[in-house]
């Protein structure tokens, strides 16, 4: 299972890179909400893998799930979303004042511009 | 103690000429000059106690992390310079009143002086090495400031800066060359660096720290090759240049060859950089000080040149030769002074500098001739003057030094034509101004200046006379123990006297006193020697040197910055594979000794599904629409993973911000092209395909290798204190609103901050709307399906109560405010899809942006409520109420802070998507209602 789990892990932190190396931005913003899955997949599992654990304190109980982990996982997904709509945001504005949806900076031609 | 109040005053008395405006400036040059009278004054009650050889110290403590002490100590090297720096000073103050015309600020350049006056002080009594370092780093601020004071003339701004650039960069030099001696000794105390010679000498980064301090002095005195800006800095006011660059400033750089003097000196290093440092300076800079036609130039060439000369005495291996330095610091300090004077009297009574125009003033200003006169014969070494006395010294000691071997005679050969030149450029400054035929074309009537105006040069001048005539008498006791600080030995015997018999110094003086006439007799032939080299303008060749420089600075940052996002994250990546597959590397084996757990049908299946889903968005990310559905297939298994695995709370939020984030992309897309053009070439994917294989592979084997390995959490501690420290059943929100809060709150700043940036990124935001898809299909005519409006109407309040109940439940069963704060959000974003922006907004007109401040705020004040109750930040309370027909409540502190938490998510998520949704509509910003908008 553990194995399985990595493999996912690795495979979506691929992906998400794969995506994020591309020259257009919407791409780009859709390979970085993938990393985070990945690493909040990643992170969450530093907890280990805990099947049928009780979530919350009941009496008698002693097989709980790491808690630490989740919580910081849990603040993690808020933030993912809040860089992710913060990047998609900034790529309408790039193509809102710039005309194109491209990542990297067209410095010559905006050169050229002030010339 | 009052020795604090030395550099105390002076610096009060930088405010002083604040305090009176430009008209009345008499008394605005007597009250400034109140406060250093003062301190002077203080400076002379200590004297008798030093020249009998008292140390006075005082000592409390600044920044002690550093080893930086406010202590300042009274010596007889710094008495010297004390009473230099105070009593030019004063007599600075009364000439400047004269000098300057009405035009100038007489206030500003007052509080400049006083300031430049306090950091000189500061560094002649610093008793921290670190604390002479500040005040060294003031005096160069200071005299940028002073040089630069005619700010209109752009040759004074520019030798400002020189200055401030030469100096600065020395300064820092010395500032790493005292961390090392710091380093070295273990303190930075003055005193314990003084006595720890052998300490420093033997150590092996002695040689570093002893050439780091060396370019710190040998910028400030100018010293060849750094003696360039000097002259420059003679764009500033004349009394600027009498006290900086004669009196003062250029001397804290001989100054510290002198206080470094016991730590450093010594060692054949010292020896020969010092010595013939000091050497070639003083030829090169005398025979440029003939050729100069400026008045100010010839006498700031002959500064660098004397300078040379004092710091060439304290290169050689000889406690005389010390002494005669300092001794020649004090007589310069006061024929180079007058002389600058008399130079501004000049400029200020004809209009001129030029050497060329000015001639036979002596008949219209036969006083200033004569003072001038008199200062530039101590300047040629003329007997019966104090600067022979410390010539004739210099010459033995030049004599007596056995330094180069063989080659010895050299220094005294060289020592000699130094003079000569000094004597004839001297002769010239006086014959070719006072003597010959009266100038006829000058842009004033010279006459004389107003006594007051002569006062300060008549001191100077008459001190120089009374020297010459009574050396033993006037300055042995000073003398002494500024030389018994220096060397910190025994005193060396000094005789000062006029007359030593005939020997050889006084053969060597006489040649001087002959050789200089000729040259000067001469010198005609040697203007036009010189006039066959090319012109070289040093101002000219630094500012070329600094753009040479900023330019080669830019190219190599165009290169590494070149602006393609693709090219920093492969670095980026680059690096990271290396750094971690390198700690892979060091594994033994990959699994951990930890038993691993069974798989079963349903978590192959779900993995498959991730795995397909997360290579689809990347395979078909050319076709938007396509990926984004796959994206959202891999968050919704990513929710189900954490279900699976013991985490309930995660899996909610994750598909509370699933739903969010999809909505969010949609109508990001909306504006966005639907297409990704193909643009990378084959080899471009193959090289991102192999970095993201490996990138992913690195990060499989971490993860496999982290989760086959024991846990050691520190978990235990949240599940045994959960309920009785936080009142709370589920752990994972009492660590986030009680354990960890401060990070929450962070975390929920963070959102509202984004929030509130991207609300300025949608202002005014002018997009194309395309009117169909990407098919050219057109949109449908029905944009708001009545069964979704109706579903969506009626789910609201259900909505809104499942996630009250979930905000509520939240500290004892999964939720909190996180998820009740995603839910609500949902909930209501749906009624906008369903209804539209227009009539959502009748019905919801809250304004978000102060929803999610709010719970900023709200988080924030029930943190800082605990201190009104005398507990630290963010420690919550908690209690069981019973409420009629509710039953028993358990109220806490920390609902309140998950409150501020559930506002901020609600009013942030919104702020995002509400305002994204606006463009899509008639409130769209256009040309018209950009007013309102804004």
């Amino acid at each position: 299972m553990e194995a399985l789990y990595a493999t996912v892990t690795g495979f979506l932190a691929a992906s998400g890179l794969y995506l994020a190396l591309r020259g257009r931005t919407f791409p780009v913003v859709v390979g970085l909400t993938l990393l985070s899955y990945a690493v909040n997949l990643f992170l969450f599992s530093t907890g280990g893998l805990t099947t049928n654990g009780a979530a919350v304190i009941q009496e008698g109980v002693s097989y709980y799930a790491d808690p630490l982990p989740q919580a910081l996982v849990l603040t993690a997904i808020v933030i993912g979303f809040a860089m992710t709509a913060f990047s998609v945001i900034l790529a309408m504005r790039v193509r809102g004042d710039l005309g194109s949806d491209q990542v990297n900076d067209q410095r010559e031609e905006s050169k050229e511009d002030k010339s | 103690m009052s020795l604090p109040l030395i550099v105390l005053l002076p610096l009060l008395g930088s405010l002083i000429p604040m305090l009176s405006n430009n008209q009345h400036r008499t008394i605005n040059a007597w009250s400034t000059a109140l406060l250093p009278a003062i301190a002077l004054g203080i400076v002379i009650a200590h004297a008798p106690g030093v020249i009998s050889g008292e140390v006075y110290h005082f000592s409390v403590n600044w920044v002690p992390q550093l080893g930086l002490d406010l202590a300042f100590r009274i010596d007889g090297l710094s008495l010297l310079f004390l009473l230099l720096i105070l009593g030019i000073g004063l007599l600075i103050i009364l000439y400047a009143r004269y000098y300057l015309s009405p035009d100038d600020s007489m206030p500003r350049f007052y509080a400049y002086l006083m300031l430049f006056m306090t950091s000189m002080i500061g560094i002649v009594m610093a008793d921290n090495l670190l604390l002479l370092w500040v005040f060294w780093e003031l005096t160069s601020l200071s005299s940028f400031l002073l040089i630069g004071y005619w700010s209109q003339q752009s040759e004074a701004r520019r030798g400002a800066r020189m200055a401030l650039v030469v100096t600065g960069m020395g300064g820092l030099a010395m500032l790493a060359g005292f961390l090392l001696i710091g380093h070295i000794v273990g303190t930075y105390d003055m005193q314990t660096v003084l006595d720890s010679r052998d300490l420093i000498q033997a150590d092996p980064r002695y040689l570093p720290a002893l050439l780091l301090v060396l370019l710190g002095a040998f910028t400030k005195s100018a010293q060849f090759p750094f003696h360039f800006w000097l002259p420059h800095a003679m764009a500033a006011p004349t009394p600027v240049s009498a006290f900086l660059h004669s009196a003062t400033m250029v001397k804290a750089g001989v100054f510290l060859l002198a206080r470094m003097h016991p730590a450093l000196a010594g060692s054949q290093l010292w020896l020969y950089i010092v010595t013939l440092t000091g050497l070639v300076t003083m030829i090169y800079a005398a025979y440029f000080a003939l050729l100069k036609y400026d008045l100010k130039g010839v006498l700031a060439f002959s500064t660098v040149s004397h300078l040379g000369m004092i710091t060439m005495l304290f290169g050689l291996d000889s406690k005389l030769a010390v002494a005669a330095g300092l001794f020649h610091i004090i007589n310069h300090a006061l024929f180079k002074a007058s002389l600058f004077m008399s130079a501004g009297i000049i400029d200020h009574e004809t209009g001129t500098r030029d050497i060329r125009k000015l001639s036979g003033l002596r008949h219209s200003m036969p006083m200033t001739a004569l003072l001038a006169g008199l200062a530039a014969s101590s300047m040629a070494g003329v007997p019966l003057l104090n600067g022979f006395i410390s010539k004739e010294m210099m010459l033995t000691e030049a004599l007596g030094t056995g330094i180069l071997g063989g080659l010895a005679w050299l220094i005294p050969v060289l020592a000699t034509i130094g003079s000569v030149l000094s004597v004839a450029y001297s002769l010239r400054y006086v014959r070719n101004i006072f003597f010959g035929p009266e100038a006829k074309d000058l842009p004033q009537t010279p006459h004389e200046a107003p006594f007051m105006m002569r006062l300060p040069m008549l001191v100077l001048v008459g001190l120089c006379v009374i020297i010459g005539l009574m050396p033993a008498l006037m300055v042995t006791g000073l003398l002494d123990a500024a030389a018994q600080a220096t060397i910190l030995s025994p005193r060396p015997e000094l005789h000062l006297a006029i007359w030593h018999g005939f020997n050889l110094p006084l053969l060597m003086s006489a040649v001087a006193l002959a050789g200089g006439a000729g040259l000067y007799a001469v010198r005609r032939n040697l203007f036009n020697f010189q006039r066959q080299f090319p012109q070289r303008n040093a101002l000219m060749a630094f500012e070329q040197n600094i753009l040479r420089l900023l330019h080669g600075t830019q190219t190599a940052i165009d290169r590494l910055e070149n602006g393609s996002l693709q090219r920093y994250m492969l670095w980026l990546i680059i690096a990271v594979l290396f750094l971690t597959g390198g700690g892979l590397l060091d594994l033994e084996q990959l699994q951990g000794p930890r038993q691993l757990q069974a798989l079963d049908g349903l978590l192959i299946v779900g993995a498959a599904i991730t795995i397909l889903a997360g290579l689809g968005t990347a395979i078909l990310h050319r076709r938007r629409l396509v990926s984004l559905m796959m994206l959202s297939v891999v968050g919704l298994m990513v929710s189900l993973a954490f279900a699976r695995f013991s985490a309930p709370d995660l899996a909610l939020t994750q598909l509370a911000v699933e739903v969010v984030t999809v909505i969010l992309l949609m109508l990001a897309l909306f504006f966005l092209p639907q297409r990704t053009p193909k643009e990378s070439s084959g080899p471009r994917v193959v090289r991102d395909v192999l970095v993201a294989a490996g990138f992913g592979g690195v990060v499989a084997s971490l993860n496999y290798a982290l989760l086959t390995r024991p846990l050691d959490t520190i978990s235990g501690f949240f599940l045994d204190n959960s309920v009785s420290g936080g009142g709370g059943h589920n752990v994972v929100n009492v660590i986030l609103v009680d354990f960890r809060g401060f990070d929450t709150l962070g975390e929920i700043t963070v959102l509202c901050i984004a929030a509130i940036g991207i609300y300025k990124l949608l202002n005014r935001l002018r997009l194309f709307m395309p009117s169909s898809d990407s098919e050219g299909r057109p949109w449908s005519k029905d944009l708001h399906p009545m069964l979704l409006g109706t579903v969506s109407q009626t789910l609201l309040p259900l909505a809104l109560l499942v996630s009250v109940y979930i905000f509520l439940r939240g500290h004892n069963e999964p939720g909190g405010g996180f998820i009740a704060g995603l839910v609500t959000a949902v909930a209501l974003i749906l009624l906008y899809i369903a209804r539209g922006v227009d009539w959502s907004q009748q019905r919801l007109s809250f304004n978000y942006q102060p929803i999610a401040v709010t719970g900023v705020a709200i988080s924030a004040l029930t943190g800082l409520g605990s201190w009104v109750f005398g507990h630290n930040f963010l420690t919550s309370a908690f209690g069981h109420f019973s409420i009629p027909y509710i039953g028993e409540v358990e109220l806490a502190t920390a609902m309140l802070f998950d409150l501020g938490v559930y506002l901020t998510v609600v009013g942030a998520t919104l702020m995002i998507l509400a305002n994204l949704g606006k463009l899509t509509t008639r409130h769209r910003p256009s040309k018209e209602n950009d007013k309102e908008t804004v």
